[in-house]
């Protein structure tokens, strides 16, 4: 823009043209730019239509030849070509209810521990590492949990739960038969450390925005730190924590290659928590590309599908709660 | 008093257990590091780095792995972050306050969770069926669309950190709006950016599922970007799932390392990102 000060040399009509042609030029990059970064910020809305439009595209075909049955049925038989999505469905919901259960009370204590208890030097490197979980490709948590997790459980843990929980009625069929090591509880387990990191680094964030009055008060009338935590603290984050655990679900029931390792990969539906089963991201993985046949794809994509249906309503409304919780504070 | 103590007492089980909790998150970490060091560690040697992956029974390396995925993670940023990039640009300069703002944030932190084994079927239908067959280029798509809500929310959230006061100097001065945001909002939120592209890379480089059904894997050194393409994370997913010990081995092997390369860059991305709030 140097050439718009130093024009005394040059008469003035061309001076004024030249400046004139600099600044439509200007202007021109102003509205190219800005045009660019509009259709970059179209482009998100383009990807998530273009994942639900080639989905259900995918999936007419198996919806057309099962009707609603799909998601009813639990034969998944690609030799008869007859597919249901029961049994990935029940193992999905299973597997994250598993790590949701262990889940959320660590990661609330965590993240109670981080605000509340921690000296101060320390609150930086203990949040830091337990981020770092969250940080591990979810494939080290499947080899791991095939080659390290798995044998131990087999080994160590499941025989004495089995002969433990043996004569007691609802149990001994909660976890039945033998041990096989991988299975439903195991790729809940290894769920909920993948969890875990979600659920803390919410909660923490949403902990440390209760104002100190609030607490001083507390504390000031005689209250014990646990009953600062049960009854300000909680309460007054409750939709946040709750926002927290939403996404750490959403987590879960899309896990797809640390479930795929050691879920063990069997279609069909056992109450037994130590029989081995699927899920649906854990089928799509493993049976995707041998899939032969337009029916056997279009069923897996039909099953990508549901789970994309289920993790989207999840992630809105996890995502609507913190939103929420949000414009509050800016209120 | 009685009351008192076991009020007190109460509180004591409770904190001991937040305690217990956090001991147990740790814990986690700890046993899974240092398995994956000591099994890790066993096999690696040169030679993991100048070999092919072998057939089954016989030595190798991981070197068409290696360089497949540094090939699929470079052309996945290189695709994915510019475009996020000017997304967050225009959330975060041009349309602030506006409903299209609101609605694509909105729908990004969906993109953000939403499950990845959805974004490889997702390509798989838009290119690898168009095309024929599974291909790099297809595995690099993949991974863009992971990249960038990644990238869109660290570049909006760091730009909105830029004070307005910087942008309405320049703006003072005449300087036309793209130039404000090139030459002011840019620098000044640049380490910031920096981290988003650095956990965005951290993000993609363990990615598998995306990868099964669209780069596909590859038993042999390929740069070719039309034809199914080596990584790590698949070569672990077979490897690990086969019977043999020394597939297994080298799965271990792989694992670590990209592990340590994830957990390096977003520990450096950490750094980066502490140094700008510090400022």
């Amino acid at each position: 823009m140097s050439d718009l000060a130093i024009d005394s040399g040059v008469s003035e009509s061309v001076a004024l043209r030249r400046r004139a042609k600099v600044l439509r030029g200007l202007q021109l990059r102003d509205a190219g730019f800005r045009l660019l970064t509009l259709a970059a910020a179209l482009a998100v809305l383009l990807v998530l239509g273009g994942v639900i439009a080639s989905l259900v595209i995918g999936s007419l075909p198996a919806f057309r030849a099962f009707g609603f049955g799909f998601l009813a049925s639990d034969t998944w038989n690609p030799v008869t070509e007859k597919f249901g999505a029961l049994a990935p469905v029940y193992g999905t919901l299973i597997t994250a209810a598993i790590a949701m259960v262990i889940a959320v009370p660590i990661g609330l204590g965590i993240a109670i521990f981080l605000t509340e208890l921690c000296p101060y030097v320390m609150r930086r490197p203990i949040g830091i590492a337990i981020e770092l979980l969250a940080g591990i490709p979810s494939i080290i948590y499947g080899i791991w949990g095939l080659f390290v997790f798995a044998p131990f459980l087999q080994k160590h843990v499941q025989p004495g739960i089995i002969s433990l929980f043996a004569d007691v009625p609802i149990l001994s069929t909660l976890f039945a038969g033998p041990p096989y090591g991988i299975g439903m509880l195991t790729a809940g387990i290894i769920l909920a450390i993948m969890v875990l990191p979600f659920v803390t680094s919410i909660s923490r964030d949403v902990f440390e925005t209760v104002p100190p009055v609030l607490k001083e008060a507390a504390y000031g009338v005689g209250c014990t730190t646990w009953e600062v935590v049960r009854f300000v603290v909680i309460p007054y984050t409750r939709v946040g924590v709750i926002g927290g655990i939403m996404l750490g679900l959403g987590r879960a029931l899309g896990e797809t290659m640390a479930v795929t390792f050691v879920i063990g990969n069997a279609h069909r539906i056992s109450a037994s928590l130590f029989a081995p089963g699927t899920t649906i991201s854990a089928s799509i993985a493993n049976e995707f590309t041998e899939a032969v046949g337009d029916l056997y794809t279009s069923a897996l994509i039909a099953l990508g599908l549901i789970l994309f249906v289920i993790t989207f309503i999840i992630l809105a409304i996890a995502r609507y709660m913190l939103m929420r919780l949000q414009m509050q504070e800016g209120a | 008093m009685s009351r008192y103590d076991r009020r007190r007492r109460g509180s004591a089980i409770y904190i001991g257990l937040c305690y217990a909790s956090t001991l147990f998150g740790l814990g986690w970490l700890v046993l899974i590091l240092a398995s994956l060091f000591w099994e890790g560690f066993r096999g690696l040697s040169p030679a993991v780095f100048t070999q092919m992956t072998p057939p089954p029974g016989s030595a190798g390396g991981l070197l068409n792995a290696i360089v497949g995925s540094l090939i699929l993670t470079f052309l996945g940023v290189a695709i994915g972050a510019p475009l996020g990039m000017l997304a967050g640009t225009y959330m975060a300069e041009y349309g602030r306050h506006t409903k299209l703002t609101f609605v694509v944030r909105f729908i990004n932190d969906i993109l953000l969770s939403a499950p990845s084994i959805v974004v490889g079927l997702f390509i798989y239908e838009v290119m690898v069926t168009r095309m024929g067959h599974f291909s790099g280029v297809a595995g690099a798509v993949a991974l863009a669309v992971i990249v960038m809500p990644v990238v869109v929310r660290t570049t909006e959230d760091m730009l909105l950190l830029v004070p307005d006061p910087l942008r309405e100097a320049a703006s003072a001065l005449g300087t036309p709006r793209a130039i404000v945001i090139g030459k002011v909002a840019y620098r000044a939120a640049r380490a910031g950016l920096i981290t988003g592209v650095l956990l965005a890379i951290a993000r993609i480089s363990g990615e598998t599922a995306p990868l099964l059904f669209t780069a596909l894997n590859n038993q042999f050194f390929s740069t070719n970007l039309n034809a199914p393409m080596a990584s790590l994370p698949a070569v672990i997913f077979q490897f690990a799932l086969s019977p043999y010990k020394d597939w297994q081995q080298l799965a271990w092997t792989g694992a670590l390392l990209i592990t340590f390369a994830v957990l390096a860059l977003s520990i450096i991305a950490r750094i980066l990102g502490a140094q700008r709030t510090a400022k």
